[in-house]
């Protein structure tokens, strides 16, 4: 390993807040031009050691130093920003100003008289893109860039602070395959510049690509840290959940030979999106749209369930035709939907879990309009016990829950009309492992039931349940890939026709 | 209103397409003209009031367009400070009565209404100033020290400020204000009328101050995204203190304005403001979710109403009818510049 003191180190550090306790004397040494991958399930005390390495929180005990010095006061903001930077999840840029000023915010060029010289800031700004080779036009509105620009330009703007050490929080959750690859590449070259970076992820097989040293933390104590080419993936996954993992045999059936189509797609056209798309699911059957992120394959299963209209073709659910375009007609149908981002789309936040899961059934839960409280939250409690939600009751608001189990309640109101059809955009996007197996595990299971399922998903954990994948190429179904593909033969069919990007 | 915007319909989630990179240099054109949406409008307003009457676009009746809106257009100027950093001030339409009513209050001799005559005359302008502030600090206090939510906080200022008003002047109005309350609204300076030149010259600070300082962008920030601009090491909350009392002191000084020009301080001064300042904040493109829209645009917004009105006037539209007109071009302009501006308001 490298000599001399490292980038960062975090000694004996607990945090507490009330009752809970966020870390408990964790640690974590991440050395010079290391990449260095944090993993742990949600809850493990990741953020908050996130937050206290940023200079966000001050931990109850415990030092953070830099290069061997003590870490600066937490006003002074500016310190904190010459040494370390995060690049969240959550974006933290200004979308309705443009690129240049997100990058200069609050240290823009002056010019004569003390006014900024917006020239000068463009000049700077397209210099700063440049040396880090971010092909991005720096007049642009922050709020009009993708996931992956928006990320490059965060840690443009880190780098520009003078941090040469700096912390990803799962910044491959919202990205394709393809964005995946290129911001890899970005890391290694930066890497090689001399930037260390911690990286953050739920994909084990991302860590094992390109980090060099990996730190597991459970239940808010430090696990292990080991070299990533002396850890079996099988350890790894032990020392995050606690428990050996066992190898899981997926004996799935498929469906009956005569089961009937649930999801009928017919010529179904947008252009621009998708052209000529036809598709079906029957009754038991899980099927998978494979494809990089402008394949159009999730605006393709957002028509299915009404959040886009196609200008040609039909769909047809369980024998019936909802109009096109309407949400509540498709439910009606019998489909219950997996929106693609479940913050935007998914639950209402500050809602409670009973609410939130009982949004698309109103009808059932009183007479004419009226919400019979008592039998929510029955409902909600068996909900709640189906699918293994964590929380003291049905009355808690969604926001305090992890993301595994938000996801789990945005799952079960997708089931609470009894769906003939479940139709999933990147179900386990953004969860930890044991949340995604037992979600996974679910979805079998309501298959099973004689339930059809529709997954559209860039993770291969979740196409590899599926009986048939098809492969989505600019707006075509281009390719279908029965069970027990490989994982390169997927890759390479989304890959392969990607050979432009 | 004859421009009409591409509408971009983004696929929702960061889907990665090459169109957008393509795309960027057209929108940001659009994006500035967003900016100069309402001058088309302007120039057909002009050319309609030119046929109705010809006396439209005479210096005199334009001067007197820009009298007509000075004062309205420095609240315009106010409210729409604290719209960009994602606040709401109600109240501003009350302090324009409150603040020179209790100067008037301090200054008018005992025995005209019911002024106390406990000030000599020079202090009138001062009080009304410092009232102003004063508004603006309590409001900063609840909304800011104790994070009450800006809207129903200045809904409480804004009927607890009438009701002073109305305590202090018994419901009369106070009239022979002192000489240096009149100042504002009676003097001419190079032919025109002092409220007209404070008004240009406030919007044009406006214009320098939110498009080329730091405070001015960090406004912006604010409006944004609140935990950005702190991790960028705005210091928000005094920037937010500073907005929400620069934007009382503003309305003070239109109180000032209004009064000098009547030479009266009605004890319902300013009623009714806030919905016209709002739609012409709104009309000029400034957003109500905080972090859009430039100051230039909110003064074609509150200059473009004004110029109706005008027009509606010298048409011999009967004045009862003036309310119900008003409101209704309002309501269009705002269904207008929803379409030019191409996004739902929320």
């Amino acid at each position: 390993m490298v000599t001399g003191a490292p980038v960062a180190e975090a000694t004996g550090i607990t945090k507490r807040f009330g009752p809970t306790v966020a870390l408990h004397e964790a640690a974590i040494r991440i050395e010079a031009g290391q990449t260095h991958a944090l993993v742990g399930r949600n809850g493990a005390g990741k953020s908050t050691l996130v937050s206290v390495l940023t200079g966000l929180q001050v931990p109850d005990e415990g030092t953070v130093t830099f290069g061997g010095e003590p870490a600066p006061r937490l006003a002074d903001r500016d310190a904190w920003r010459r040494r370390v930077a995060c690049v969240y999840q959550k974006s933290t840029i200004i979308p309705e100003l443009t690129v240049a000023e997100n990058l200069f915010l609050n240290r823009h060029d002056r010019g004569r008289g003390g006014l900024i010289s917006w020239r000068t800031t463009r000049t700077r700004a397209r210099e700063l893109l440049e040396t880090w080779s971010v092909d991005v036009d720096v007049r642009t509105p922050a709020g009009e860039l993708d996931v992956e620009q928006r990320q490059f330009v965060e840690i443009a703007r880190a780098l520009s602070f003078g941090a040469r050490f700096i912390i990803l929080d799962e910044p491959t959750a919202q990205l394709d395959g393809a964005a995946i690859a290129r911001l890899f590449t970005r890391i290694t070259d930066l890497q090689q510049q001399g930037v260390t970076f911690l990286f953050i992820s739920h994909h084990l097989q991302e860590i094992y690509e390109i980090c060099d040293v990996v730190t597991v933390f459970r239940d808010a104590r430090h696990i292990l840290t080991a070299a990533v080419d002396e850890l079996p993936r099988a350890e790894l996954v032990a020392a995050m959940t606690g428990e050996a993992a066992a190898e899981k045999g997926r004996g799935r059936n498929g469906p009956p030979a005569h089961a009937a189509d649930v999801l009928k797609v017919d010529g179904a056209t947008l252009p621009g999106v998708y052209d000529d798309v036809s598709l079906r699911v029957r009754a038991g059957e899980i099927v998978g749209l494979a494809g990089a992120a402008s394949s159009g394959r999730i605006e393709l299963t957002e028509t299915v369930v009404g959040l886009r209209t196609a200008t040609g073709g039909t769909v047809e659910i369980a024998g019936a035709r909802p109009r096109p375009g309407s949400v509540p007609a498709a439910l009606k149908a019998g489909a219950g939907f997996v929106p693609q981002d479940r913050h935007r789309q998914g639950f209402v936040p500050e809602m409670s879990i009973a609410d939130n899961g009982t949004l698309t059934i109103p009808e059932r839960l009183g007479p004419a309009g009226f919400i019979d409280g008592r039998r929510r939250d029955r409902f909600a409690r068996s909900m709640i016990g189906k699918l293994a939600i964590k929380t003291p009751g049905p009355e808690l608001p969604v926001s305090g829950l992890s993301g595994g189990n938000q996801q789990k309640v945005v799952m079960a109101r997708a089931l609470a009309n009894d769906a003939k059809l479940l139709v999933l955009i990147n179900p386990t996007a953004g969860v930890d492992v044991r949340s995604k197996e037992f979600l996974l595990g679910k979805v079998e299971e309501i298959a099973e039931s004689g339930t059809g399922v529709l997954i559209a998903s860039d993770e291969l954990d979740d196409l590899r349940l599926c009986d048939r994948v098809l492969v989505v190429f600019q707006g075509r179904v281009v390719g279908e890939m029965a069970s027990g593909w490989h994982d390169h033969e997927l890759v390479a069919a989304m890959e392969g026709v990607e050979l432009d990007a | 209103m004859p421009e009409t915007a591409v509408t971009t319909d983004h696929p929702v989630g960061g889907t990665d397409d090459p169109p957008t990179r393509a795309g960027g240099g057209r929108r940001i054109a659009i994006a500035r003209m967003r900016d100069l949406a309402l001058i088309p409008a302007i120039i057909v307003i002009a050319i309609v009031g030119q046929l109705v009457s010809p006396i439209f676009l005479r210096p005199d009746n334009l001067i007197n367009v820009l009298q007509a809106m000075s004062e309205i257009a420095v609240l315009v100027l106010a409210q729409t400070l604290v719209l960009i950093v994602k606040k709401m001030d109600l109240s501003l339409e009350s302090t324009v009565g409150l603040a020179p009513g209790v100067a008037a209050w301090l200054t008018v001799p005992v025995g005209t209404g019911h002024g106390l005559g406990l000030l000599p005359g020079g202090w009138s302008v001062p009080v009304a100033l410092a009232v102003g502030v004063l508004i603006g600090v309590v409001n900063a206090l609840f909304i800011i020290r104790f994070g009450l939510n800006g809207f129903i906080v200045t809904l409480g200022m804004l009927i607890t400020l009438r009701g002073i008003l109305t305590g202090i002047s018994g419901g009369q109005t106070f009239f022979r204000l002192p000489e240096s309350m009149l100042y504002l609204g009676t003097t001419q300076w190079f032919g025109m009328p002092a409220s007209v030149w404070v008004c240009l010259v406030l919007f044009a600070v406006g214009i320098v101050v939110l498009g080329f300082t730091s405070f001015g962008r960090s406004l912006y920030a604010i409006g944004g995204n609140v935990d950005a601009s702190k991790a960028a090491g705005i210091r928000t909350d005094r920037v937010l203190w500073i907005v929400i009392v620069t934007a009382s002191l503003l309305a003070a000084l239109s109180g000032l304005m209004l009064s000098g020009r009547l030479a009266s301080v009605a004890s319902a001064q300013g009623n009714g403001y806030i919905f016209t300042v709002f739609a012409a904040a709104v009309i000029g493109g400034i957003s109500l979710n905080g972090g859009k829209g430039t100051m230039f645009g909110a003064f074609t917004g509150i200059l473009l109403l004004f110029m109706i009105q005008n027009v509606l006037t010298l048409g011999g539209v009967p004045p009862e009818w003036i309310g119900a007109l008003n409101g209704t071009i309002i309501l269009i302009a705002l269904a207008l510049s929803r379409v030019t501006g191409g996004k739902a308001q929320e």
